[in-house]
């Protein structure tokens, strides 16, 4: 197992945490006694949690704990049956994902969904939807504005595409191209609609130790160049253990643990979660 | 034999245009909009009665029909379709099918059943001498149209910031929406291109068959569906392709064969095609994952 980074977690106000070095910024979210039924089935409950603004927070668990059920509701896929989420300080209660998606928060999908007849750099673009400024009819008569934008478009599409060494694959349908790449597209083409908080569902599976470590690589530095923080689904601990600041533990649609990484590998809850104790 | 193919072609490219109603909205919406025949129709009655009611020029008529049309098919689109969007397919083809009977009923009630004899707009035009056959105007206009829109509409759909999302909503809505897109604005946006489409198509088509009923538009907007099918439906390049042989079809087995059986031709090639090529045409053959 990798090393752990060194984190001090603070108390903010609330009962949440964040890393030291966020702590005198604003939580850029703050979910509090979240919960989603389906049907009698209650899926999600008391979920709270407060996310600092550069942080990457490891949200971790057994199949079937409800985490990909967290990230719809964030994103608001669906909407919660109790509780609040707050992005920036502002209350979702109604919002669509699309508004959800221009307050800040981007997210990638567990089994991958991009547009695959499209090419590699217009998937991108597509992130980018809302940051290309002109309007659909200088589109049609192709007016200045037109040829300016999508200048500035294709040129941040490539930038966006550099991180993960990817520009030379932008004329390239996205579904040629191979899994880690389909992988890595996706968390450029969240990464281009400007989030303050990327959601990554499982950005590791499937891929090998080596494209893993460069993938750790990535997520750091995307933090660093960017300043926004990330929230990731794994269940590759040696990447949530490497890279995470902070970690929570759901079972069973609830948080059993919350903490430092070191904290999270030494709970006896977490152990018998993920293993199952000995009933004799 | 040449003549009959650039009546054919000529024919043919009214299809394509209609056709390529159907197919965008199935690619985006992924409904049958069994209603876009009618609209059709509409684009008819509102030329005809802005040339011969209103005195209007030709051009001004055909721009007339366009915003109708357009805003007729926003409007369908947002009372009919839009509260069915999580329905069944089925729901919704049902509601299609009963908005066309809608629109029928509502022309007959507005402007009667008595055929209107719609008037020529190209007597000013004199035919050209081609190769020994003399092409008419009607035929020039026919096919260029249909050229330049399908050139615009790839243009469109594959340069554009709103065509690109339009081909992400068409893939994967709900990834396109986490993305940012507005679905519902990318829809309706589909639907207003079809409707204006279907108005200069109705324009044409009662250029072609001076006849104009309520009924007009059915038999030619399930005609057109056809050759969405036929060509693959959700491709355009496939509606242009399907649009085309289509009206060939029709015009050689009308002249060679039978006038009374060539409809029953166009659906015969059909169904010969779907059984070989169960995508039409352009379609993308459908993998079945186990």
């Amino acid at each position: 197992m990798s090393k752990s980074p060194e984190v001090k977690l603070v108390n903010v106000p609330s009962p949440n945490f964040v890393p030291e070095k966020d702590a005198g910024k604003p939580l850029v979210l703050e979910a509090a006694h979240l919960g989603i039924d389906f049907g009698g089935l209650v899926a999600v409950d008391e979920f709270n949690i407060g996310i600092g603004a550069t942080e990457i927070c490891g949200l971790i668990g057994p199949n079937g704990a409800g985490k990909t059920t967290i990230f719809n509701l964030l994103t608001k896929v669906y909407e919660p049956t109790r509780g609040t989420i707050m992005i920036g300080g502002r209350d979702t209660h109604n919002m669509t994902p699309v508004q959800v998606n221009q307050m800040g928060i981007a997210r990638t999908f567990q089994n991958i969904r991009l547009f695959d007849k499209l090419s590699v750099e217009e998937n991108v673009k597509i992130g980018l939807h809302n940051h290309i400024g002109y309007h659909t009819l200088s589109g049609v008569f192709r007016l200045p504005a037109y040829w300016k934008e999508e200048k500035k478009a294709h040129e941040k599409a490539l930038e966006l595409l550099d991180i993960f060494g990817m520009a030379d694959l932008a004329n390239v349908t996205a579904d040629s191209l191979p899994y880690g790449a389909q992988r890595r597209l996706e968390i450029v083409r969240a990464l281009a609609t400007g989030p303050k908080l990327l959601l990554l569902d499982e950005p590791a599976a499937g891929m090998n130790p080596s494209e893993t470590e460069e993938l750790m690589n990535n997520i750091r530095k995307i933090r660093d160049e960017f300043q926004i923080a990330i929230l990731l689904i794994e269940h590759d601990m040696n990447l949530v253990m490497g890279i995470c600041e902070s970690i929570v533990v759901l079972n069973f649609g609830r948080i059993i643990a919350k903490g430092t990484p070191s904290q999270i590998q030494g709970n006896p809850q977490v152990i018998e979660a993920y293993l199952g104790t000995h009933r004799g | 034999m040449l003549a009959h193919l650039i009546n054919g072609i000529s024919l043919g490219s009214i299809y394509a245009i209609i056709a390529l109603g159907y197919t965008m909205v199935y690619g985006i919406a992924k409904m049958l909009n069994f209603a876009h025949g009618d609209v059709i129709m509409v684009g008819g009655y509102i030329s005809f009665y802005s040339m011969t009611l209103l005195g209007l020029p030709v051009p001004i008529a055909i721009l007339a029909a366009v915003f109708v049309c357009t805003a007729l098919g926003i409007v369908v689109e947002r009372l009919a379709y839009k509260p069915l969007r999580a329905a069944t397919s089925l729901a919704v083809l049902i509601t299609a099918i009963g908005m066309s009977y809608f629109l029928q009923n509502a022309a007959l009630l507005i402007w009667d059943a008595n055929p209107k004899a719609y008037p020529n707009i190209f007597k000013n035009f004199e035919a050209v001498e081609f190769a020994g056959a003399r092409i008419s105007p009607f035929a020039i206009v026919a096919i260029a149209a249909n050229l330049v829109i399908m050139i615009a509409l790839t243009l469109f759909t594959t340069r554009t910031k709103v065509g690109k999302a339009m081909r992400a909503v068409s893939e994967d809505k709900g990834a396109a929406t986490l993305m940012g897109i507005n679905v519902n604005f990318t829809i309706s946006l589909t639907f207003a291109i079809g409707s204006g489409l279907a108005a200069i198509a109705g324009v044409l088509l009662c250029t072609a068959y001076p006849t104009l009923m309520p009924t007009t538009g059915s038999m030619p907007g399930i005609k057109a569906f056809t050759a969405a099918v036929f060509g693959g439906i959700g491709s355009i390049p496939g509606a242009m392709i399907g649009g085309i042989l289509l009206g060939i079809i029709e015009i050689l087995a009308r002249a060679y064969i039978s006038s009374e059986l060539a409809d029953a031709i166009v659906f015969g090639v059909l169904i010969v095609v779907l059984i070989f090529r169960p995508t039409g045409l352009l379609g993308k053959q459908v993998h079945e994952k186990v």
